[in-house]
């Protein structure tokens, strides 16, 4: 990392985020700085919001106010979605093409973030001990199949962020170390993690957040001043 | 964007992709029709581009939940939103890839069905060439319908139901172009170049309003 000029280095930041379904809060005023090489944590028990806090941070979510950006070396700002890998619950591939296809086809249609270059489909799926099953179609997979070729969709594509919800649902123990290792060294090539979990994740320094989950807003329709 | 192009289509026409239904669907359609009508030649000869574009429509529109459905289902949608090209763009097109796997082949195979209706040979171009400038609409139009119902559990004959009554225009101004062409009263030019008007109005206010949709559907 090379950015030791008078300026910050790259990183991102948002604030003022909060969401709230009907009259449930379910955060307010979520703010945060990461700059390269960082990582957070987001925990919390089940519907406490970690999930949809991810969702806001990309601008996925309707109705949340607030703003993420990314700020690059030469501080231009862009939305964090531009920047951002985001592995869902949800493994974003199609059952019906193989695993090379999919890989393939989010490496095209992703494309490269400035600053580096992605790996190919074989080697993203090497990283991930699957060379194997790369000419199986996607349905055939395990569960803990499926999640690793998800995760080698943040490899064929650079991305300096990702965003990671439960990223090691369905895995088994060495699999867990595979991506801990590949989530360290994304964070030593200067990139940035967040990640939404209950489980360990192997990342060391990286900050916790806590949430807590909904709270009423206003007990009392008429009293909405109050609040 | 070639590469989405590509991906669909590659899809649709893979096992389980389903545009072998609706080709099937538009089969059944026509072939039923000589059985409900009877052996009358000139009155299936009088009616058949109407029915020929009735079947379009219908196996269109059965499709056409399709369009977003798969991409919500897996997350995918939640990638595409995240581009950095507008949403409508991305859109058209899933459009353009869907019109080609489930609507060009019922076009291209609407002659053969033509004839099964005792339907002239200047009515068969016609209906082929008035299809193949209308039909487009329909899918433009059902972009819109699919993304309002994207996030509905089972949303699947909603569709239809929403973008019928805006797809009445194009058939109208269809089967009035196709029955012009061999008219000796009518021009066929006007109703032609209206539904030509239609498919060039959807193609821009469906995909836009389906972006709008997909956006504000969220969760």
């Amino acid at each position: 990392m090379s950015g030791e000029g008078e300026q910050m280095a790259l990183r991102i930041e948002a604030a003022g985020f909060s969401v709230s379904r009907g009259d449930m809060l379910i955060f307010s005023n979520l703010s945060l700085t990461l700059v390269a090489g960082q990582s957070m944590v987001f925990t919390g028990a089940n519907g406490a919001g970690k999930s949809t806090a991810l969702r806001a941070l990309l601008g996925l979510v309707g109705k949340s106010d607030g703003h993420a950006r990314f700020i690059g070396d030469d501080e231009t700002a862009l939305p964090l979605a531009f920047a951002a890998h985001y592995l869902a619950h949800r493994n974003a591939m199609k059952p019906e093409l193989t695993a090379r296809e999919n890989l393939g086809f989010w490496k095209r249609i992703l494309g490269d973030f400035e600053g580096d270059v992605g790996l190919s489909p074989e080697e993203a799926a090497g990283a991930v001990g699957l060379e194997g099953v790369l000419d199986l179609p996607f349905a055939y997979l395990s569960a803990g199949q499926k999640r690793r070729i998800a995760f080698a969709r943040l490899l064929v594509a650079w991305r300096p962020v990702w965003l990671l919800d439960e990223p090691t649902a369905a895995l088994d123990r060495a699999a867990k170390q595979t991506l801990a290792c590949l989530m360290t060294g994304h964070l030593a090539k200067g990139g940035i993690i967040i990640a939404a979990t209950h489980e360990p994740l192997g990342l060391d320094a990286a900050e916790v957040m806590e949430f807590t989950g909904p709270t009423h807003r206003v007990a009392d329709p008429f009293m909405a001043e109050v609040f | 964007m070639g590469a989405l192009y590509r991906r669909d289509v590659i899809l649709a026409l893979r096992a389980g992709g389903g545009a072998l239904v609706g080709l099937l669907f538009f089969l059944c359609v026509v072939a039923t029709v000589p059985f409900g009508v009877g052996p009358d030649l000139a009155l299936l000869a009088r009616i058949g581009p109407a029915i020929v574009w009735i079947a379009v429509l219908l196996s269109t529109l059965i499709g056409l939940d399709r369009l977003f459905r798969a991409e919500w289902d897996d997350g995918s949608l939640d990638l595409l939103k995240m581009r950095d090209e507008p949403l409508v763009l991305i859109v058209l097109v899933k459009c353009l890839a869907h019109w080609t796997a489930y609507v060009l082949p019922l076009v291209v195979l609407s002659p053969v069905m033509g004839l099964l209706m005792n339907v002239g040979p200047a009515s068969l171009g016609a209906a082929f060439i008035t299809l193949l400038a209308g039909s487009p609409a329909i899918t433009f139009i059902g972009a819109a319908g699919a993304a309002i119902a994207v996030s509905l559990p089972r949303g699947g004959l909603l569709v239809p139901i929403l973008i019928l009554p805006l797809a009445i225009p194009v058939l109208i101004f269809g089967v009035g172009a196709s029955y012009a062409a061999t008219s000796e009263i009518e021009a066929f030019l006007p109703p032609f170049l209206i539904l030509v008007a239609l498919t060039l109005f959807f193609a821009v206010v469906g995909p836009l309003a389906a972006s709008l949709a997909l956006r504000q559907g969220d969760d």
